[in-house]
């Protein structure tokens, strides 16, 4: 191992429960072992690395076609939940649980997805005082692995991301199939089961050279006030991760058995209307094949995937309303008590949410599949759209962190912090922490019920 | 104005140097030198680099093709810019760089780096080569980073600066084995540099400013450029801040008027309104294919140059007043577009076309541009088109809608008693919640109802006679013509050029102490006829726009007031 970079610490700086906090997170202590027992050792799980990621989708859905009727295993599937009948012993359904505001507005589309993913509901995310959880995740367990995490959405927009360390480092996401694809599998990328491995006297220089940009920190942050010094500070951290991705190049990486290169996905003709919501979906199930090879290749520990941004922008090809406008302008049909546009499109989100758990455990990895070594926490940002609704935004689990949580429950909140549920995760995931969240969103109390 | 401070670097001054410059100067002006407002335990006192404002993809795409010629291609993607009250100029002092930003920006660096030192570029970029008395090209490196350093960092390079990269270079090339390789992987580290990402404004102190302090030669060309070309300083700009001729009223009115005599000077108003206008947003847009057949990205772009090019034939070529924006009826026009503004065919390449009195065109509110972005994908808004105008053009806030709200009766387009928007929008009006709002906007947005959701004329909807009559407050119109000529004579509209051209120069929102600078703008501006180059060029000439405010005083005006937008014009309008 390349001396220079053990032992390296970078620092976060972050507000966690209003406090200021550093974080020191040791990347590259140690790397993957060939039956990655490093990760083993973290997780108390299996031989295998325990990934996290999360999945995201506009709009929510209609409680009384959504929430199970029972609690616990076996729950029902009413109409809006159908599509995961195939995958239901994946999948944990998370319901009830609600932001509360306090003294704050409901922002729309923002307050939820802030506070689910912060702990504290903010006007945008510009004013956020703490990292996305999913950040918080990453730093405790990206060690190893080449990409911190991957950000991914299928709408086109590198924008729609719920990823932030703060309100000025947004984790834009890779936008299309073509630009992920080239960035797990570009030139950079080292096949783990290639028999034989030469460092590449380039990216020794390329390392050195940055290792050289790094000398200048000293000098600039001298001279700035603290704002700016918070973006240098970010700008040296992201340089220092490059310089260890670059490391890590150099080094034979382990061997993954699930590992299989895939091809390079065809690129979307120009102009391309990603709103359309076939078009949507078939990009998505691409960039969802994409991403679970990156995790059989153990080229990131983390992941978000957006299907649709928080006011989704799905439509039919020839309505002339999109998914959002019409949640909030569709009538109720009498005849059957809801939006039927609505419920369509919260349906067909729900096909895309099974479509993805049912990528990530088709993949066989040590006695299991890549789902059961992953975590993935699924979530909206309302949950009737029509009012902005913050209480009860649905959340689900799918996979088995190794074996650390259980699957195919329903639990419901009553009314509880969604909190518990980004602190449930961090917690599995190995955060030192014991309670998440600012003021009525303050929780110490995990969701015992999915543990094992 | 007494000039001042490091009016001229030396060519290979160094740290101790160059703040023991600052040390006498502050001496002699009798003021102190500015000590980094925090830790200023831990560092010695130097002078203080106040703004770090990241370089926006544009402005790295110009820069590049400036310094290493437009054959160089920048290939690959940037992390997105972010557009914070208003402006993506003012996001430059908020972004940071992310480990995947980071990440782009070597790939990017690589790639332009490669280009530079390829064989075909070798000669005209660095020239020299490893040879007698210069055995492994240690000289060659150092004359090269000497040049090139200046122009990327945009001052002199540091003596230590210059031995990395000659350290970087003949380390590279005993690696790689040839000395190309080596110049190749030093130049792209200096391309990921923050140097280079990043404007660094350094301040010095000033006793004559009121702020005491100022920006330092290098950074006032540096901002000077960016403001007027959108692009880095070229090499005349350099030498001026070299000599320290920027730090003297003569010297800097000089080269102001040289940059506004360019050509680039129009690239420079583009750049700005481009922003200003958030005509960005028309690269994404799309629109229902089967109820706008007629719309697409190619008729998208079109409606943004369109709109750049009426605004700089009028305000730069004619020196027009920025209130005839409103109201004039000379377009850019094309071949793509003539067809929608149902005008005769225009000539391949862009042409004027000039609109009869008569008709319902005239003004920029009423090009595609702007009607097509503000409007929903299958039908026009009012509302959105108000806000705009409220928000762009008048500064003023819109408050997003509250969170529980019914929306039914605006949409549902098969009521036969509701068949025009105007109907529809009225129950706004006839709410008490909705109303409070929607009276700012929906009485604008009505008067550009006869302009349909992507900006084509329409007598009709659905075969009823289309109202077109509105408010700007309390002063009423009829049609777009009418509300163009409201607006001219609405002083929000000119307070709000002013203080934007203003954020978009310094790249942040203005502070109290600047609050008086901003009134003389105002009254030069009036006084001016509200010539849009007058306004630049007062602002580019003045002292004040070369000050750093202390950051104590960094709470900025009306920045409350226009957080809450900014969460929604980062990402998609939804209203």
């Amino acid at each position: 191992m390349n001396s220079k970079i053990t032992r390296r610490n970078f620092t976060l700086r972050g507000l966690l429960g209003g406090a200021a906090v550093t974080v020191g997170v040791p990347l590259l202590e140690c790397f993957l072992d060939v039956n990655g027992k490093a990760f083993a050792a973290n997780l108390g799980g299996g031989q295998l690395p325990v990934r996290f990621g999360t999945w995201f989708w506009g709009c929510g859905m209609i409680p009384s076609r959504w929430v199970p009727k029972t609690i616990g295993a076996n729950y029902d599937l009413p109409a809006q939940l159908a599509p995961i009948q195939a995958v239901q012993q994946h999948i944990n359904i998370l319901s009830g649980f609600n932001v509360e505001l306090g003294a704050k507005n409901n922002q729309p589309h923002i307050s939820g997805p802030t506070a689910l993913r912060t702990g504290a509901p903010t006007d945008n995310w510009q004013t956020i005082a703490a990292p996305t959880f999913d950040v918080l995740i990453a730093d405790a367990v990206a060690a190893g692995s080449y990409f911190r995490s991957l950000d991914i959405t299928a709408d086109g927009n590198p924008r729609s991301t719920y990823s932030y360390r703060t309100g000025s480092a947004m984790n834009a996401a890779a936008p299309s199939p073509l630009d992920l694809y080239s960035k797990i599998f570009g030139s950079d990328f080292h096949d783990p089961n290639s028999a034989s491995f030469t460092p590449d006297p380039k990216i020794m220089v390329r390392e050195s050279v940055l290792s050289s940009v790094s000398g200048q920190r000293k000098q600039l942050e001298k001279m700035v006030g603290a704002a700016d010094r918070e973006r240098l500070d970010q700008y040296f951290t992201s340089l220092r991760e490059v310089e260890q991705k670059l490391a890590l190049q150099l080094q034979k990486p382990p061997p993954a058995a699930a590992c299989a290169i895939p091809k390079a996905p065809r690129a979307l003709p120009a102009g391309s209307d990603y709103s359309d919501i076939q078009l949507r979906m078939a990009n998505h199930r691409v960039m969802a094949q994409l991403l679970a090879m990156a995790l059989a290749c153990n080229q990131t520990k983390v992941f978000n995937m957006v299907f649709s941004e928080s006011a989704a922008d799905l439509r039919r090809a020839g309505n002339t309303t999109a998914y959002h406008q019409t949640t909030h302008e569709e009538l109720i049909d009498r005849s059957i008590g809801y939006q039927p546009t609505v419920d369509a499109f919260a349906v067909q989100s729900m096909v895309a949410w099974a479509d993805f758990v049912d990528t990530l455990a088709s993949i066989k990895e040590g006695d299991g599949t890549l789902l059961d070594n992953t975590l993935v926490f699924a979530h909206s940002d309302v949950s009737m759209a029509k009012n902005h609704e913050v209480r009860g935004i649905p959340m689900m689990t799918a996979g088995r962190a190794g074996g650390r949580i259980r699957a195919g429950l329903h639990i419901a909140g009553n009314g509880d912090p969604v909190t518990r549920a980004g602190l449930t995760m961090q917690q599995l995931m190995g955060v030192p922490t014991d309670a998440w969240g600012s003021d009525a969103l303050r929780t110490n109390r995990p969701i015992a019920e999915i543990l094992v | 104005m007494k000039s001042v401070t490091l009016s001229a670097i030396p060519k290979s001054f160094n740290t101790r140097r160059w703040l023991l410059s600052c040390l006498i100067i502050a001496a002699c002006n009798g003021g102190s030198v500015i000590a980094a407002p925090i830790a200023v335990k831990q560092h010695a006192p130097a002078a203080q680099s106040f703004t770090l404002r990241r370089l926006t993809e544009t402005q790295y795409r110009q820069s590049i093709a400036d310094i290493f010629g437009a054959d160089i291609k920048v290939l690959g993607s940037f992390e997105p810019d972010m557009r914070v009250h208003g402006l993506l100029a003012e996001g430059t002092t908020r972004v940071a760089v992310t480990p995947n930003g980071l990440e782009q920006y070597e790939n990017v660096a690589r790639g332009i780096a490669a280009q530079v030192t390829d064989a075909a570029h070798w000669q005209t970029s660095v020239g020299c080569m490893p040879g007698p008395g210069d055995a492994n090209g240690a000289r060659c490196a150092a004359e090269y980073f000497t040049r090139i350093g200046r122009e990327l960092y945009r001052r002199p390079l540091l003596n230590e600066e210059i031995k990395t990269a000659v350290n970087n270079t003949l380390t590279s090339a005993k690696k790689l084995g040839n000395f190309q390789s080596g110049i190749e992987a030093a130049l792209a580290g200096m391309l990921t540099s923050p140097d280079f990402l990043f404007r660094i404004e350094r301040a010095v102190v000033d006793a004559n400013n009121a702020n005491g302090s100022t920006l330092d030669s290098w950074s006032k060309a540096t901002r000077l450029s960016f403001f007027l070309w959108n692009t880095t300083p070229d090499a005349e700009l350099l030498a001026a801040a070299e000599r320290g001729d920027l730090n003297s009223d003569a010297g800097l009115a000089h080269q102001v008027e040289r940059m506004m005599a360019s050509p680039r000077f129009n690239d420079g108003v583009r750049a700005f309104f481009d922003d200003f206008l958030r005509l960005d947003g028309l690269n994404t847009l799309s629109k229902d294919a089967a109820i706008y057949p007629s719309f697409s990205a190619a008729v998208a772009g079109a409606a943004r140059e369109q709109t750049l090019r009426t605004i700089s034939a009028l305000l730069v070529d004619q020196r027009g007043s920025y209130l005839d924006l409103f109201t004039t009826r000379r377009f850019a026009m094309n071949r793509t577009l003539s067809p929608l503004y149902n005008v005769p065919v225009a000539a391949k390449e862009w042409s004027f076309y000039e609109f009869p009195e008569s008709d319902a065109r005239g003004g920029l509110l009423t090009q595609i541009s702007f009607l097509a972005l503000y409007s929903h994908p299958g039908r026009s808004s009012p509302t959105l088109r108000g806000k705009a105008v409220r928000e762009i053009l008048m500064c003023e806030e819109v408050p997003a809608p509250p969170a529980n709200v019914n929306f039914s009766v605006v949409q549902d387009v098969t009521n036969a008693n509701l068949r025009t928007t105007r109907e529809r929008v009225q129950a706004h009006l006839n709410d008490e919640d909705c109303a409070g709002c929607h009276k700012k906007t929906d009485p604008i947005g009505l008067g550009l109802e006869k302009f349909d959701g992507t900006g084509l004329f329409r007598a009709l909807e659905n075969n009823a006679a289309i109202d077109v009559s509105g408010a700007v407050d309390k002063a009423t119109f009829n049609g777009a013509t009418e509300l163009g000529a409201t607006l001219k004579n609405s002083p929000a509209t000119t307070a709000c050029i002013v203080q934007s051209t203003y954020r978009y120069a310094v790249g942040r929102g203005i502070t109290t102490s600047e609050q008086a600078a901003i009134d003389r703008y105002q009254q030069m501006f009036a006084g001016n006829g509200y010539r849009f180059v007058d306004l630049v060029r007062t602002i580019a000439i003045t002292p004040a726009f070369y000050t750093a405010p202390s950051t104590k005083a960094n709470a900025t005006l009306k920045a409350d007031a226009i957080t809450k937008r900014d969460s929604v014009s980062n990402r998609k309008e939804k209203s």
